[in-house]
């Protein structure tokens, strides 16, 4: 993924880096946090940050699993986790038909309050630092999620 | 060991179910999905929700939260929450759903809220 290798504020010396590649079945958002966890606990943030990225975590895999990859077992999620002095980042990465968070009603307005699904991008958003989606040329979805120290 | 215990008593008239670890999407919703199905069926419909021992809940755990209020609202019941957590309470803020659940902190004065 192109967009990863661009980033020239990792400082190569420092920047731990772990990939994982999970089926897409539900007990892989479980999988997923707890690596995730792990991953965290080594790279020494705050207990918050580490909630918060939990939580983040569980609604990308979430998404990826059943929106993207629609539970299809032939298929993966991909997650990259990259921690430097400034920040943790997770990369989440679906095999499937694209994506465009755009499209998703505010589930905070009136008309949308009782609708049982669609919080999980606005608990990534509210509690990373940044999240921003690609669709990268192999296809599928990615989204790339930052947290600062 | 379940991801989520519910454990159900009897207040008067009001059903509280005592709820320990964790409402996320699979085990947990499903086990409180399975439980206010039940209790609507068993014609129980002054529902309390005691969420003390609910460490950590996802948006499909929210979700079920709402699907459960609206169903006991359907059926002409109430749903009340009691005892959040400091993040549970968060999320409820974050998601603007503390404007639609009725939230307790006193259980008797939750019992008592019941019409």
């Amino acid at each position: 993924m192109e967009w990863l290798s661009e980033r020239p504020c990792l400082n190569p010396v420092t920047v731990e880096t772990t990939e994982l590649s999970l089926p897409s079945r539900l007990e892989t958002v479980a999988e997923a946090a707890a690596a995730v966890a792990d991953f965290v606990s080594r790279s020494g943030v705050s207990d918050d940050a580490a909630f918060g990225i939990d939580m983040a975590v569980r609604e990308a895999v979430t998404n990826a699993v059943i929106h993207g990859n629609s539970k299809d077992e032939d298929k993966v999620v991909d997650i990259i986790l990259k921690s430097s002095p400034e920040a943790v980042e997770i990369s989440v990465h679906d095999q499937g038909a694209g994506f465009n968070p755009n499209e998703v009603p505010d589930p905070t307005a009136e008309e949308n309050l009782l609708k049982t699904s669609g919080r999980g991008i606005l608990f990534m958003r509210n509690f990373m630092d940044e999240v921003d989606w690609f669709v990268p040329p192999e296809g599928g979805t990615t989204v790339r999620m930052l947290k600062r120290r | 060991m379940a991801e989520l215990n519910i454990t159900e008593r009897q207040a008067g008239d009001v059903t509280v179910l005592d709820m320990s670890g964790k409402i996320t999407i699979g085990e947990g919703s499903v086990a409180l999905r399975t439980a206010i199905r039940r209790l609507l069926e068993e014609q129980k419909k002054r529902i309390l929700l005691n969420l003390a021992g609910v460490g950590y809940i996802d948006s499909s755990g929210i979700g079920e939260l709402v699907s459960s209020y609206t169903a006991i609202n359907k059926d002409n019941g109430e749903l009340k929450l009691l005892n959040l957590t400091q993040k549970l309470q968060d999320l409820l803020t974050i998601t603007k759903l503390l404007t639609v659940f009725d939230v307790y902190e006193n259980e008797a004065e939750a019992l008592n809220s019941y019409k």
